[in-house]
C-alpha cells in the first residue's frame, strides 16, 4: 500500500497508525538480519508517535498528510537524543541534542520514524561498503550492492520495511541506489531542503531527499520536507510549489533532451536501451525527444572529486576527539588526534579527507580547487545552453545495474565512475531523479529525469508518466 | 637609532558589541562561567549550520565607514587549521574579499596612517593550560578550554605599514578604539580582551626597500605594546649590525622579561587551506542600508579636534587630550553660555577628571571662566572654585565669595613690591643685572604676602615692568 492510501485511512480512522507502525516493526524484525539495512531502530519513540497520531485522530484533530506513515532516515540526518552514526565508528556515543528540521517537518507532517538506515561513512561511496557497521544487501541478490551511499535507505523502501525513507545525495547517493533497488530516488534543487541537522559531507552539493515506492509518495515526502528555512543559509527563499498536484499533467508538448554525453562509453547498454526505452514512452504520449549535447559533463567527474572532497576535508576536522564521539587518548594533542581519526575513520573517508587537504593546499589551490570550481561553472553554462533546446532532460542513473559485493572495493577510480551520471545536477544544483524503468538481466534499472533548478513539477510529471509506462 | 627606520603595521582585533554571537543566538558577552554562553553552533556539532548576524554586518559597516573605508560584496572563508580552542577545525574569517577595505586614520598629531582592511571573522575559545611546566600547551599536564568566546563577532583592522615608532603605533591604536567607542561598534576594553593587537616590526635604512619582518603577538596593553615594538626594532638592528640576517617569524612578547622569544618560524607556519566557506551567502548589503548607516554616525575624534582648533583656536595637543577624555561637548557648551574658550580648555585638560564633566553646569562653567578671564580670580583660585563646582555644585560667585576670594587689585601689587624692593635691595639689583631666577624669589614674596591671592602672571608682568 502506498504512504499516501496509508495515511489517508489512518486520518479517516479506518486504520490505526500503532498497526502501521507495527507492521513496518514486525517487516523490519523479519528482514534486517540478512540485509543490514536499518542501524538503528526507534520502536519505543515510533511507538508512542504513532499512539498520539491515533488519538488525535480519535479527539477529531488534524494530522499531517503523511499521518502514521513509517519511514526510516539516513543515519546522517540528527535526531535528538538518538545515535546518529553515519555509518562511522568517530561519532560512537554521541547523541545529537536536537532534530535535523527536516525529521521536525517529517513529525509535522505526521509521519513516524521507525529506524535510522545504513549508509557509506559520511555518506562517501556508491555502494554502502564504506559503513562502520558492515554493508547492507542488496534486496534480490545478497552477494550484489544496494548502491549508495543511501542503501540502507532504498533496501529499507524496496523490501516493504518502510513505504518511504530519507536519502542524502551528494553526488547521485539517492538515485544510484534507488536505480539500483527499484525505487524511486529524487535529489531536490540545491537549498529547495534545509540541510540544517545533516551532517555535512560536501556542503554545496549535499541535498536530502525522498525514496519511496512510487512517485506520488516521493513527492508528498518532498512537499512535506522542503521549503524555506532560516536556520539553513543556503535554503532557498520560497515555499515548496504542489508538486503532487501536477503528477497527471502529462508530457503533452514537453521537449525532452536525452543527454548524448551519459549515453555511450562506459554506460552497459542493456541500461542504455533502457533509457531510449523511456523516451520512447514520453514520445508516445506526447513529449518532443531530442538529443541534446552538454561537453561539459565530460569534465563533471574530475571536478566533483575535487570539489567534494576539499570541502569534506573541512566539514570533517571537527571530528577531532574533543567535544564528541570517539577519543583516543594520548599523551600530547596532536597526537591524541592523530590516534582518534586514524582510528575512528575508515579507509575511503581517509581517502577523500587526503585528497581534498591537498587539492586545498598552497600552490596547488589553483590547478586544482579554482579549476574544478570553473568547471562547475561550465556545467552550469552547458545544462543552461541544453535546457534552451528540453523542459527535461533525460539519462541514465548509473552505468550499470547493482554490481558484486567487493567488485569495486580495490578500485576506487572505477567506484568513482559509478557517479557519471549522477554527479553533474549536483554540480549545477539542480533537480534529478531516479525512475524505477524495468530491469536488465533480473536487477531493476533506473532512469533518470533531470530538470533546471526549481523545475521540480516538470520533473516529476514526466516521472509519473515513466511510472505509468515503465513496464518491460 | 637615528640611521635606522622602524616600520610597523598593525593587526587589531575587536570584539563587536553584539548581543549575540556571529553566527548562533548565544549571548555575546564577557566572564560568566566557562562554556554556558554556547549552542551547537559554538560548538561545532555535527549539523549545525551558520546563520550571520545582521547586527554585526551592521557594526563592521559602522566601523569601516568611521575609518574611511569603501563597504565591498564580501565573502567568509574557512580558515582550517586543528586546535582544541577552534571547534569546528575551522575558523569563519573573511579573506580575498572583506567586508571594508582601503581606509585610513589620522593620528591626533596630524598623521594619516592607511587601513587595508577591516574584515569580520568569529573568535575562538579560550584555553587555560594547566601544568607544573608553565602556561603554554607544551608545558601542560592537561588543558581546560571554554567556548564562551569562541563564535564572537571581531573585526579584524589591518593598518599598512605606515607607522615609524612605538609611540606611533600607541598613537594608532588609541585613535582606533575611540573611533570604534564612538560609532558604538566596540567597547575597546584592552583589559578585558575586547581589543587585541598583534604587530609587525621591521626596521631599514631610511629609503631602502623594507626590512623582514617578525609579527609579534600576546600584545596584552598599550604600555606592552611599545615595549615590545623597542625590543624588537633593537633586537632586528642589533642582529643587522653584527653581520646577521633577520628571519621572518612570529615572535611572542614575554611582558615579564621584557623580550620577544620565537613562536614559530616561517616554515613552521601554517597553510590554511582557505576556501569559500559553503554554508554562508555572499554578503552584500543594500547601497541604501549602508548609507543609513553613514548618516547615522556620531561625530568622530578627528572631527571633534579639528572643530576645538578651528572654532575655538586650540592647540592640537589640548585638542587630542580633551576630545580622548569626551569634554569637548562640555567645553563648547561653555563657549556657547559665554564662557572664556581659552580658558575652558584649559580646565578641561587639566582640572577636570574623567567622568566629572557630567557633574558639571555648562552654565556654571561657563561663568567660572568668565570670571577669571574678567580677572575676578586668578588661575589658582578658580581651580580651587572649580573643584568644589565638581563636587557640591553651585554659583562660581558665591563659591569665590565663601572663600574669600579676589582679586587683588594692581596698585595694591604695586605697593606691595615697593616694599619689598625696599626691603631686599641686593635681590632687586641682581635682577635688574639680568638674573632671572630672583624673579621667583619676588613671586613668591608676593604671594606669601597676599596668601596666594596674588594672580602670578600679572606679578610676573609688573617685575618685568620695573625692570630698567
Amino acid at each position: 500500500m502506498s504512504a499516501l492510501d496509508t495515511a489517508a485511512q489512518v486520518r479517516a480512522g479506518q486504520r490505526c497508525a500503532l498497526d502501521v507502525v507495527e507492521e513496518s516493526l514486525a517487516a523490519i524484525e523479519s528482514r534486517n538480519a540478512d540485509l543490514n539495512a536499518v542501524l538503528l531502530v526507534t520502536a519505543d519513540a515510533a511507538r508512542a508517535a504513532a499512539a498520539s497520531i491515533d488519538r488525535r485522530v480519535a479527539a477529531g484533530e488534524p494530522v499531517g498528510p503523511l499521518a502514521g506513515v513509517p519511514l526510516v532516515v539516513k543515519d546522517n540526518t540528527c535526531t535528538r537524543g538518538l545515535p546518529t552514526t553515519c555509518g562511522s565508528r568517530i561519532l560512537n556515543g554521541w547523541r545529537p541534542p536536537y532534530d535535523a528540521t527536516v525529521v521536525r517537518r517529517l513529525a509535522d507532517a505526521g509521519a513516524v520514524i521507525v529506524g535510522k538506515a545504513n549508509m557509506d561513512e559520511f555518506a562517501m561511496g556508491s555502494s554502502t561498503e564504506n559503513s562502520a557497521f558492515g554493508p547492507t544487501r542488496h534486496p534480490i541478490d545478497p552477494d550484489r550492492v544496494p548502491g549508495g551511499s543511501s542503501g540502507g535507505s532504498a533496501v529499507a523502501v524496496a523490501t516493504g520495511m518502510v513505504p518511504v525513507a530519507l536519502g542524502s545525495d551528494t553526488g547521485g547517493s539517492i538515485r544510484q541506489p534507488a536505480s539500483f533497488c527499484g525505487v524511486v530516488g529524487v535529489k531536490p534543487t540545491y537549498g529547495r531542503v534545509s540541510r540544517l541537522g545533516l551532517v555535512a559531507y560536501a556542503s554545496s552539493l549535499d541535498q536530502i531527499g525522498p525514496m519511496a515506492t512510487n512517485v506520488a509518495d516521493a513527492a508528498a515526502v518532498l512537499e512535506a520536507i522542503a521549503g524555506h528555512d532560516p536556520g539553513d543559509s543556503t535554503s532557498i527563499p520560497e515555499p515548496c510549489p504542489p508538486i503532487g498536484a501536477h503528477l497527471g499533467d502529462g508530457v503533452d508538448g514537453v521537449r525532452v533532451g536525452v543527454v548524448a554525453e551519459l549515453m555511450g562509453d562506459g554506460i552497459d547498454p542493456a541500461v542504455a536501451a533502457r533509457v531510449l526505452a523511456a523516451a520512447e514512452v514520453l514520445a508516445a504520449a506526447g513529449a518532443d525527444v531530442v538529443e541534446v549535447a552538454i561537453p561539459a559533463l565530460r569534465s563533471a567527474l574530475s571536478a566533483y572529486y575535487i570539489i567534494a572532497p576539499a570541502e569534506a576535508s573541512s566539514n570533517l576536522s571537527r571530528f577531532d576527539g574533543v567535544r564528541f564521539g570517539l577519543r583516543v587518548p594520548a599523551s600530547t594533542t596532536p597526537e591524541m588526534y592523530e590516534r582518534t581519526r586514524s582510528e575512528g575513520f575508515g579507509a575511503e573517508v581517509k581517502r577523500r579527507i587526503m585528497l581534498g587537504t591537498y587539492a586545498l593546499s598552497a600552490g596547488y589551490y589553483d590547478a586544482y580547487y579554482a579549476t574544478a570550481q570553473k568547471v562547475r561553472t561550465l556545467v552550469l553554462d552547458g545544462f543552461a545552453a541544453a535546457y534552451r533546446d528540453a523542459h527535461v532532460l533525460l539519462s541514465p542513473v548509473a552505468p550499470t545495474t547493482a554490481f558484486r559485493l567487493g567488485e569495486n572495493t580495490e578500485d576506487p577510480l572505477t567506484m568513482y565512475l559509478n557517479d557519471v551520471c549522477t554527479i553533474p545536477t549536483n554540480l549545477a544544483g539542480h533537480p534529478a531523479m531516479s525512475v524505477p524503468f524495468g530491469h536488465a538481466e533480473g536487477l531493476p534499472v533506473g532512469v533518470q529525469v533531470l530538470a533546471p533548478a526549481l523545475a521540480e513539477i516538470d520533473m516529476f510529471r514526466t516521472a509519473a508518466v515513466l511510472e505509468a509506462g515503465g513496464a518491460e | 637609532m637615528s640611521e635606522w627606520e622602524t616600520v610597523i603595521g598593525l593587526e587589531v582585533h575587536v570584539e563587536l558589541s553584539t548581543a549575540t554571537k556571529l553566527f548562533s543566538g548565544s549571548p555575546n558577552h564577557f566572564g560568566g562561567e566557562p562554556n554556558t554562553n554556547i549552542d551547537p553552533v559554538t560548538l561545532g556539532l555535527p549539523g549545525a549550520l551558520p546563520v550571520l548576524n545582521r547586527s554585526a554586518v551592521e557594526l563592521a559597516i559602522r566601523a569601516g565607514l568611521a575609518l574611511g573605508c569603501t563597504v565591498q560584496p564580501s565573502v567568509f572563508a574557512r580558515k582550517n587549521y586543528f586546535y582544541p580552542d577552534m571547534p569546528k577545525g575551522f575558523q569563519i574569517s573573511q579573506y580575498d574579499r572583506p567586508i571594508n577595505v582601503d581606509g585610513s586614520i589620522e593620528l591626533p598629531g596630524g598623521t594619516v596612517i592607511g587601513i587595508e582592511r577591516a574584515h569580520l571573522e568569529e573568535d575562538t575559545g579560550k584555553s587555560t593550560h594547566v601544568g607544573s611546566g608553565g602556561t603554554r600547551i607544551h608545558d601542560a599536564d592537561y588543558s581546560l578550554v571554554d567556548f564562551n568566546r569562541a563564535g564572537v563577532p571581531l573585526l579584524e583592522i589591518v593598518s599598512r605599514p605606515d607607522l615609524r615608532s612605538a609611540e606611533d603605533a600607541k598613537a594608532y591604536v588609541s585613535e582606533l578604539r575611540a573611533v570604534l567607542v564612538t560609532v558604538g561598534a566596540s567597547d575597546g576594553k584592552m583589559e578585558e580582551g575586547s581589543l587585541r593587537v598583534d604587530c609587525n616590526v621591521s626596521v631599514r635604512r631610511p629609503g631602502a626597500p623594507l626590512g623582514t619582518r617578525c609579527e609579534v603577538k600576546n600584545v596584552n596593553s598599550l604600555r606592552s605594546l611599545g615595549r615590545a615594538i623597542d625590543y624588537e626594532a633593537r633586537r632586528q638592528i642589533d642582529l643587522i649590525e653584527s653581520g646577521e640576517a633577520v628571519s621572518q617569524e612570529t615572535r611572542h612578547w614575554n611582558d615579564d622579561t621584557g623580550r620577544t622569544q620565537t613562536l614559530r618560524s616561517k616554515e613552521e607556519a601554517t597553510d590554511y587551506r582557505y576556501f569559500p566557506e559553503p554554508d554562508l551567502v555572499e554578503v552584500d548589503p543594500d547601497p541604501a542600508w549602508i548609507e543609513e548607516i553613514r548618516s547615522s554616525l556620531p561625530s568622530l575624534p578627528r572631527e571633534r579636534r579639528h572643530r576645538l582648533v578651528d572654532e575655538l583656536g586650540a592647540d592640537p595637543l589640548s585638542a587630542a587630550i580633551v576630545v580622548e577624555r569626551g569634554l569637548d561637548r562640555l567645553v563648547f557648551d561653555a563657549v556657547a553660555a559665554g564662557g572664556d574658550a581659552a580658558r575652558a580648555l584649559n580646565h578641561a585638560r587639566n582640572n577636570v577628571a574623567d567622568g566629572e564633566a557630567d557633574r558639571l553646569d555648562a552654565a556654571g562653567f561657563a561663568s567660572l571662566t568668565t570670571m577669571e578671564a574678567d580677572g575676578a580670580l586668578t588661575a589658582t583660585q578658580a581651580k580651587t572654585v572649580l573643584a568644589e563646582l565638581i563636587a557640591e555644585g553651585g554659583d562660581p560667585a558665591e563659591i569665590a565669595a565663601r572663600h574669600g576670594f579676589q582679586a587683588m587689585d594692581t596698585s595694591e601689587l604695586d605697593a606691595l613690591l615697593d616694599s619689598l624692593i625696599e626691603a631686599h635691595p641686593d635681590d632687586w639689583a641682581k635682577f635688574c643685572a639680568g638674573e632671572q631666577k630672583v624673579m621667583g624669589f619676588f613671586v613668591g614674596q608676593v604671594m606669601k604676602a597676599t596668601r596666594g591671592q596674588a594672580d602670578g602672571k600679572v606679578v610676573t608682568a609688573l617685575l618685568m615692568g620695573r625692570r630698567p
